[in-house]
């Protein structure tokens, strides 16, 4: 049977030279068809042909699997992506799509697309249509907000990446006090200068207000309230208290069951025919304390988990040292539990922000609402996929910096050795 | 000595299991009470229930003059008076071991950040770890957390301390290290009730042994005349089986 020596270190000076050329021509053979178009091995009949670097590539990588090589490169690429036939197999597939996908993907972003001009025909190559992002890119920020007082939303996001960028470097002792400003003046201030109406700025209803910047403020909002209100709902549902406990399961349960997107056109549609004539709440607020509502739903039930995994000694603890309530929570329980449920509190907060774009069925237009609106233009027509690849790419840029945040705050407050 | 602990008919039950059954005790101050017995006897119970960590259903608890019932801020008032120490320690894992011992005193006893501070070291010296107070619980061995853990009921300068069966979670040669506070705090003239099945340590510092079975005190008496001339069977019976 033994036809072919199993792959040793006794052979290892033969079998690994015609691995390692085995495993590199079927590479080879992928790479050229990809980016060239055209066929190494195009002289085998059709079907060899069409499988014929998985084949290469599977026999080299049997070659080159050998065990106490005594080469250290070699044992640690056969450990991780070559540890048995299989997973040779799925290396071999893997690399074989990252390749044949490069070419298509680089011809339609970038060397097929144009940049330049300021129409739609503007546009000769078969590739994407930049110009549409480019010309539109001002409504994509600020949506229908009037351009002459753009300044006052750039002023209002300067000012907070300011504040947070002097924060970082503040000492502990003030880092409170810029803390605390953020969270109860800031917003307000903020608000104030967008939407006007006093200090002699013109006043800009909020329907005109969109794009990027309206996701950003209807985050901020939302994350900022639905965070604390979370927290007490969960609670409330294990406080020993009845009344408390089933009111609080009552709003978690009614809150969740309902899709957002029916809360928010309850929120615009119904809300306001149930208050007395002549009140009127704006459409954002109803639309912010909804998904506020409804987020803080979930945060509940992320921050129970984090309660209940808490031992009852720390609670026990914690009285026995004389504290009421509200102290054995807020310095002992919430602290941990908080820490423990990062991953799930953050899961929440990036459903969070990927969920404003259904603002739309109550006609406000944030990023996603005004691609779909900038799409529907008679001059722009077929210009979807642009946009809402751009789209796409910003939400991923915003939901991937808050996935690192989180994953350096859990680092940070990581106390076990 | 007046009374610091009083204790008169109290019942306790789990649901429909009755896990103390008319316990009377009275603990003079400065007093020294070693409660032992089998698993499930009820001693951890009753010790729970003097800082009301479990309620009591029948009976009264009197605790330095305040009777334990429904009023929350006598409770709170009592906790602070009434250290205690548990098997698992309990230390708070995302605090520094000085931010363990200093922070009930700074938001129960309204201390100063400052003098809560000395307090804990000074604690934290008694107990000899004073070395280790910028680390983490999770830093440090079983022995120096339970150390720890007494220093952290220390710093709220207690009149009672009571021992959940302090050294029962600790390895072996971690053990003498724990007594060894105890003792010392014993000889300070602490008024200690400790559940444990440390005989030795007994020995040395109880003034009276109390032997519980079934949710009922077996016997009462003096350390010596315990180990020496028990009266009931079952402390007979259970002394053998541990000495």
């Amino acid at each position: 049977m033994n036809l072919i020596a199993k792959p040793s270190k006794e052979n290892i000076k033969t079998y690994l030279p015609i691995g390692v050329v085995l495993v590199t021509l079927s590479f080879l053979d992928v790479f050229v068809n990809a980016f060239f178009d055209y066929n190494l091995l195009g002289f085998l009949p059709n079907q060899i042909s069409y499988f014929s670097p998985l084949i290469l590539g599977f026999i080299g990588f049997y070659l080159i699997r050998i065990e106490f090589s005594g080469v250290r490169s070699l044992d640690i690429l056969n450990k991780n992506i070559n540890s048995n036939n299989f997973n040779a197999f799925l290396t071999l597939l893997t690399v074989f799509i990252i390749i044949k996908s490069i070419p298509p993907l680089l011809n339609w972003f970038v060397l097929d697309a144009n940049f330049l001009g300021n129409s739609k025909d503007d546009c000769t190559g078969d590739g994407a249509c930049w110009v549409f992002i480019k010309v539109w890119f001002n409504r994509f920020m600020y949506g229908l907000y009037p351009d002459a007082e753009q300044w006052r939303i750039n002023t209002a996001f300067l000012i907070l990446f300011v504040i947070v960028g002097i924060s970082f470097f503040v000492s502990s002792r003030l880092k409170k006090y810029f803390i605390l400003f953020l969270v109860f003046i800031y917003p307000f201030l903020g608000i104030e200068l967008i939407s006007g109406g006093s200090f002699g700025l013109k006043y800009v209803e909020t329907a005109a207000w969109g794009g990027l910047s309206l996701t950003f403020i209807i985050s901020a909002f939302a994350i900022l309230f639905c965070f604390p209100i979370g927290v007490f709902l969960a609670l409330g549902r294990r406080s020993s208290l009845p009344a408390i406990r089933y009111v609080s399961i009552g709003f978690i349960e009614l809150w969740r069951g309902v899709p957002l997107i029916t809360v928010l056109f309850m929120s615009a549609v119904m809300f306001p025919m149930f208050l007395p004539d002549g009140t009127f709440i704006d459409k954002l607020i109803r639309v912010l304390i909804a998904i506020t509502l409804f987020e803080a739903a979930y945060m509940a039930e992320v921050v129970r988990g984090g309660l209940q995994a808490l031992p009852k000694g720390q609670y026990e603890a914690a009285r026995s040292l004389g504290m009421g309530y509200w102290k054995m929570n807020l310095l002992i329980i919430l602290p941990q539990a908080l820490k423990l449920v990062i991953p799930g509190i953050a899961n929440t907060l990036l459903a969070l922000v990927k969920d404003t774009p259904l603002i739309f069925v109550v006609g406000l237009m944030e990023l996603a609402g005004m691609i779909g609106l900038a799409k529907t233009n008679p001059k722009w027509l077929g210009m979807a996929m642009e946009g809402y690849v751009f789209a796409g790419l910003v939400f991923w840029v915003i939901c991937y910096a808050m996935s690192r945040y989180s994953q350096n705050l859990e680092k940070k407050l990581s106390t076990e050795r | 000595m007046g009374k610091i602990i009083e204790l008169k008919k109290v019942n306790k039950w789990f649901d429909k299991f009755q896990v103390l059954k008319d316990i009377d005790l009275e603990v003079a101050s400065q007093e020294k009470i070693v409660i032992c017995g089998p698993s499930g006897s009820g001693k951890s119970t009753l010790i729970r229930c003097i800082n009301r960590l479990e309620e009591h259903q029948e009976g009264n608890i009197i605790v330095d003059g305040t009777e334990l019932a429904e009023n929350t801020k006598n409770i709170e008032k009592i906790r602070a008076e009434v250290g205690m120490v548990f098997q698992q320690f309990n230390l708070f894992p995302h605090l520094s071991i000085l931010d363990n011992c200093t922070l009930a005193p700074i938001w129960v006893k309204k201390l100063p950040k400052k003098e809560a501070e000395e307090v804990a070291m000074r604690n934290l010296t008694r107990v000899q770890i004073d070395d280790q107070a910028l680390k983490f619980p999770g830093q440090l061995s079983g022995g120096q957390q339970q150390r720890a853990a007494i220093a952290r009921a220390l710093c709220m300068e207690p009149k009672i301390m009571l021992f959940d069966e302090p050294t029962s979670a600790l390895d072996p040669e971690m053990i003498k290290e724990v007594l060894d506070v105890m003792v010392d705090l014993a000889k300070g003239g602490m008024t200690m009730i400790v559940v444990t099945h440390e005989m030795g340590f007994a020995k040395e510092v109880a003034d009276y042994m109390i032997f519980m079975d079934e949710g009922k005190i077996v016997e009462r008496a003096k350390t010596k005349e315990f180990f020496e001339n028990p009266k009931s069977e079952r402390t007979k019976l259970f002394l053998s089986q541990i000495l």
